[in-house]
């Protein structure tokens, strides 16, 4: 941040809550972080598209008529640069309430494909990144002995599918990653709420099409909800959670020979 | 500070305010010497991190919270450095409390001149806030005991100050945002008892209160005034009377024993037979407007009857330190917190003043829960609170569902204090905004703040949350 950040200060009877949103310049990213500052958060937007960042920022600090919002440009693959980057943002910011860690990607995959440079990017931005974010985030909450963690994992984490492999996987290896912080910081006060998203009609799922898709707006406004109610896990829309209990209880003889 | 020029997260810890309504993450720090806080200074100057100073942590307010930043704790520099029991000067660092200090000095028969309601503070914390006692009229601040003391700035330079320096009257009641008090010296006051002379009465009227801590202002040594919240019309106010003296040579037949720190307990039960270490816990039962009522209405008709015209002699401790006869007893108040708003108002506009905002409190269905009432006098400190007049000081319980309609209510109660020509606290204020500072200190005290500020830290290194909400540019065109 080049310019200083001036957030309202707290008193004991006013205080805005102010929440990280990693991966914010697009798509449930940055629906979330519209969202949040119509609810009168405070955002730190971080994600690499400084131009697409740059506009979103000055969207919400315009609607709110006061300063919510800034942003952060960075890669979620430059792991190193997290500690730091996350120093400046609570410099920044003061207090931390949530940390959102939405950065995902889902190259086009055909069906016979095994393309490793793809399934690697996946692995990266879904796994490693997020790993890189939230153990700082997880170290910073545990001490505050408060705060939230939000990670936007997939409907396609519960099984492993024949459409892309890669994706399954590191959503899946993300999702689980959730759950074993949930379990360690439930104890110090600290919530991980797990989302599970069905299909979006973001840029991301442009190419790849698919039935009962959402828009982000919808998604981010249950994410929104759930972080109020500190939920655990949610399906968004609800109807994915009847699904996945099927899916998720598909055996596999069935499921191999499906397509879906 | 860690090799990768970051922070170290093993130093982050949440604090509070001691309303425990507020609580900030923040880099922690205790260093044990000056060398130290100099380290300190330099590396938050290259990390362009900000820092401020922590005491006990007994600011009701944000004065001793820096979110996001780097605290300096200075409990650890808690030497005193020097004692001359003919003179009465002390000499002590920044880190040694109001306990200490009393405990170190009565049995020569001294006691510190001017302590809170509370022997807990730092006198770091007490300087910053310029603290005063009960005994305000008679003897000012605590800044008024004070021979001399010794500044380090954050540019590393160092600094002895005496009364006769313009910046004595600076640092001291600056909160600490223009630099480091690293030693004090103290004048203590003889006493030749370890006991006071204590008349405790009821008086049936705010106007009534107010008359009569203004008669004993001249005539005792010490007044305070406990005011029944929750009242209206004619009894309005109302309330009881506590002033004590200090005993003259020879009143005491066994001054050796009363002197003894020994001697000086505060009870272990409340009224006979409470526990008091248990009382936070069975405070809640009473928290509410009700209970409060009933608590108010009971202590009051106990002080009209039985307790009226009361003489009795308490040790210096037991009428000193009034809130720690119950421990953690600002716990009592729940999740929300504690606010504490103390106000104090000029004589001539004080009975009007009070009144409103007693009427105003109570007609919200917010009464407070503690109303004491003091008489101060004016003095040359740059970010004084003093008046020659009257504080009434209003203790809140913030809960979830009633922080809009309190903020509602302080900020109409601020409005009516600064209508009556009144002043705030650093000490005990967590709400004002910059605009309501600048109104209660007058612009040319700001400024001249800000000129001190900008010459003594170029690099505004020194910022508390206190500073960011009470001094910051823009915070000034909003109300």
């Amino acid at each position: 941040m080049s310019e200083t950040l001036d957030l309202p200060p707290d008193t004991p009877l006013r205080q805005s809550k102010r929440a990280v949103i990693v991966g914010a310049s697009s798509g449930v990213g940055a629906a979330l972080a519209r969202e949040l500052g119509r609810r009168g958060w405070a955002v730190a937007l971080v994600a690499r598209r400084e131009q697409e960042l740059d506009a979103l920022c000055r969207e919400i600090n315009a609607a709110a008529g006061e300063t919510r919002a800034a942003r952060y440009v960075h890669d979620v693959t430059d792991y190193g640069a997290v500690p730091g980057l996350f120093q400046e943002i609570l410099g920044d910011f003061k207090r931390i309430d949530s940390l959102a860690y939405v950065a995902g990607v889902m190259p086009n995959v055909v069906f016979s494909e095994y393309d490793f440079g793809k399934d690697q990017k996946m692995v990266e931005v879904h796994v490693l990144g997020a790993m890189a974010w939230l153990g700082q985030a997880a170290i910073f909450f545990e001490r505050m002995r408060s705060g939230q963690i939000v990670g936007v994992s997939s409907v396609a984490a519960d099984r492993g599918r024949v459409k892309n492999p890669g994706y399954n996987a590191s959503k899946a290896a993300f999702d689980t990653y959730l759950e074993a912080l949930r379990n360690r910081l439930t104890r110090s006060g600290v919530n991980v709420l797990t989302v599970r998203p069905g299909p979006i009609r973001t840029a991301m799922t442009e190419e790849s099409g698919g039935l009962m898709m959402v828009p982000p707006e919808k998604v981010a406004a249950d994410i929104a909800r759930a972080m109020r109610r500190r939920r655990q896990v949610l399906y968004t829309p609800r109807r994915w959670w009847a699904i996945m209990l099927v899916v998720r209880n598909l055996p596999s003889f069935v499921f191999r020979r499906l397509n879906f | 500070m860690s090799s990768n020029g970051l922070l170290p997260l093993d130093r982050l810890a949440r604090l509070e305010n001691f309303g425990h309504s507020l609580g900030a993450p923040a880099f922690v720090y205790r260093p044990t010497n000056v060398e130290q806080v100099a380290e300190l200074f330099q590396a938050a100057r290259k990390q362009d991190a900000r820092l401020t100073f922590r005491g006990a942590g007994r600011s009701y307010g944000d004065a001793a919270l820096n979110a996001g930043g780097i605290v300096v704790d200075l409990q650890r520099m808690n030497r005193i450095l020097a004692w001359d029991p003919q003179t009465g000067r002390i000499t002590a660092e920044p880190g040694v409390t109001i306990e200490q200090l009393w405990k170190y000095v009565l049995a020569d028969g001294w006691w510190p001149a001017v302590v809170p309601g509370t022997m807990f503070p730092t006198l770091g914390g007490c300087l910053g806030a310029n603290i005063h006692g009960k005994n305000n009229w008679q003897v000012g601040t605590i800044g008024e005991q004070v021979l001399a003391y010794s500044v380090l700035l954050p540019g590393g330079e160092a600094m002895d100050l005496t009364p006769e320096d313009d910046l004595f009257y600076a640092f001291i009641s600056s909160m600490g945002m223009l630099g480091m008090i690293t030693r004090v010296t103290l004048q203590m006051k003889r006493v030749h008892s370890g006991e006071l002379a204590v008349h405790a009465w009821a008086e049936p009227s705010l106007q009534a209160m107010l008359e009569a801590t203004d008669r004993s202002k001249d005539e005792n040594d010490y007044v305070v005034g406990w005011i029944d919240t929750t009242r209206r019309g004619e009894g309005l106010g109302r309330g009881q009377m506590h002033t004590a003296d200090y005993l003259p040579a020879g009143a005491d037949p066994a001054p050796r024993r009363t002197l003894q720190v020994e001697y000086q307990v505060l009870p272990d039960t409340m009224f006979g037979l409470l526990p008091k270490s248990l009382i936070h816990k069975i405070m809640p039962l009473a928290m509410h407007n009700p209970g409060v009522w009933a608590v108010n209405s009971a202590k009051y008709l106990a002080s009209s009857t039985l307790g009226n015209h009361k003489r009795y002699r308490q040790t210096h401790v037991a009428f000193n330190f009034l809130l720690d006869y119950v421990p953690d007893w600002e716990r009592g108040y729940g999740r929300g917190g504690l606010l504490q708003y103390q106000c104090f108002v000029p004589k001539e506009t004080a009975g009007g003043a009070f009144k409103d905002v007693l009427q105003l409190s109570r007609s919200v269905g917010l009464p407070a829960y503690l109303g004491v009432l003091k008489r101060h006098r004016p003095d040359r400190f740059l970010l004084s609170h003093a008046v020659d007049g009257f504080s009434l000081a209003l203790d809140y319980r913030v809960t979830a569902r009633n922080k809009s309609r309190l903020e509602m209510l302080i900020s109409e109660l601020d409005s009516l204090v600064l209508d009556a020509g009144g002043r705030f606290y650093f000490a005990k204020d967590s709400t004002l905004s910059a605009a309501r500072v600048r109104d209660f200190l007058g612009e040319p005290v700001v400024d001249r703040f800000r000129q001190l500020k900008a010459k003594l830290d170029p690099q505004g290194l020194l910022e508390s949350d206190l500073y960011r909400r009470c001094f910051s540019e823009n915070g000034e065109t909003d109300g």
